[in-house]
């Protein structure tokens, strides 16, 4: 059984090689001549004021914690969708209820503005 | 332990299918000047080589020895890190993408299980990026990256709780041998809602126009990448396109029927009993490749074709369309296979 995720296991290390290696040619091959203007940060040719790690949006926040509640969702529709044909009509109707569920919790923050981005 | 020539074997195989996706990473950018250049009465490149084919190469040399600037307050360990992680799950995930019937480096039966959980890690070398760099336009276009790519995940997902659902298996050749009998019964048909989302979620999560508000470049500059320059630029470039060849695959492998051939039960049995054009006709490695041509033509069409969405019409999209759609016709699928309903869920 898990033999067959050997390949997996040194298929990642092939890709982290394929990864590393372009970088140390690239630092290799590249020249390395840093300067004050060039190492700076990139703010349309001014001196950059303030810190780059500044105060943003709690929307950003607010849809990562929603997304976290449909993952869970999709995590538990996943074995289920793949023994739906043991499970019959059972399996249906409890999956339905389950939704349900879910979707009034979609509808209440649909309503209150927590899609919302204007 | 495994015996080495078990190793060899595998090695040789995922060198099998990493050369050839470098390749067509490769020469999608070509391609993709190509096709943009055509739509938009442009030739194009055409002077490297005869009419540009050797573009692609002109351009790995020229990123190859350009320097990799490290900006003075960035997190050094961090900033060398990010492109290695947003490219290692977009190489590793074509472990279990079966070619054709058999053809495949892992047979695991979790495959699609293991797809969504690879695509979904490339999030975090995007906002490592935008982190590390500590530059306003990075952070910026990681913050919005992460969510929009959150955002369509779900949408994706349930699209493939819907193929789940009338497969039966997380097994990708499985979930292709229940396509067969015909182009209509291949899943575009019955799951089409499904289908559509599945391939806008996917246009989104690549972060390709029309849903490139990630990059913005008259907005923020270049987003999360902005800082990054020679290689470390390229890595990024990499990860974004060999991404876009898996969407394009799995479209074709979920919806389209994968391998299997498209004039399936429309020609005559004696036609395939033909010695090339039999062949040909039947199922095999060529139909999925050139599926996920087109999906990737596709891909180029859009980008040439739409202006990038604001960033709160995206949002919408996302959440008020895509999703609601997807829950409805899980609804619906459902209530189909409890009435074992036409040739697909019976």
């Amino acid at each position: 059984m898990l033999e067959q995720y050997l390949p997996i296991l040194i298929f990642l290390g092939v890709a982290l090689v394929v990864g590393v290696l372009p970088l140390v040619l690239g630092g290799v091959l590249g020249p390395q001549r840093p300067d004050a203007a060039k190492s700076a940060p990139y703010e349309c040719g001014f001196e950059a004021f303030e810190d780059a790690r500044m105060r943003f949006d709690v929307r950003f926040y607010l849809v990562a914690i929603v997304f976290i509640v449909f993952d869970l969702e999709i995590a538990f529709l996943f074995p289920w969708a793949v023994a739906l044909g043991d499970l019959g009509w059972f399996g249906l109707a409890s999956m339905g209820v389950f939704l349900a569920v879910l979707v009034v919790g979609f509808i209440y923050e649909w309503r209150r503005g927590a899609l919302e981005w204007a | 332990m495994p015996e080495l020539p078990l190793l060899l074997e595998i090695l040789l195989k995922i060198g099998m299918v990493v050369s050839p996706l470098l390749l067509a990473v490769a020469y999608a950018t070509y391609a993709e000047r190509k096709v943009i250049g055509y739509i938009q009465v442009r030739i194009g490149p055409n002077r490297v080589g005869p009419r540009g084919w050797l573009q692609p190469i002109a351009d790995a040399v020229k990123l190859l020895t350009k320097e990799i600037i490290l900006p003075r307050q960035a997190n050094r360990y961090l900033f060398l890190l990010a492109p290695v992680l947003a490219l290692v799950p977009a190489l590793a995930v074509w472990a279990v993408i079966p070619f054709s019937d058999g053809w495949v480096i892992a047979d695991i039966n979790a495959a699609l299980l293991y797809v969504l959980a690879l695509s979904s890690l490339g999030v975090y070398g995007i906002i490592l990026a935008g982190w590390a760099s500590n530059s306003k336009y990075a952070l910026l276009g990681a913050m919005r990256s992460a969510a929009q790519m959150v955002s369509y995940e779900i949408a994706m997902g349930f699209a493939l709780v819907g193929v789940l659902m009338a497969a039966g298996s997380l097994h990708l050749g499985q979930i292709v041998s229940a396509q067969q009998g015909g182009i209509w019964h291949w899943y575009w048909l019955p799951l089409l809602p499904l289908f559509v989302v599945y391939f806008i979620a996917g246009v989104a999560e690549t972060n390709r126009a029309p849903f490139d508000v990630p990059e913005g470049e008259s907005e923020i500059v270049a987003g999360f990448h902005v800082e990054y320059s020679g290689m470390a630029f390229a890595l990024f470039f990499l990860a974004e396109y060999a991404n876009m060849i898996l969407i394009a695959a799995l479209t074709a492998l979920l919806f389209l029927g994968g391998w299997l051939s498209p004039f399936e039960g429309l020609l005559p049995e004696a036609a395939f009993a033909l010695p090339v054009i039999g062949w040909l006709l039947g199922p095999g490695i060529h139909w999925l490749l050139l599926k996920t041509a087109f999906f990737l033509f596709v891909f180029f069409w859009l980008r040439a074709t739409f202006p990038r969405y604001r960033y709160d019409q995206l949002m919408r999209l996302g959440w008020k369309v895509l999703i609601p759609v997807t829950l409805v016709w899980i609804v619906v699928i459902g209530l189909a296979i409890g009435f074992n309903l036409g040739p697909w869920f019976s």
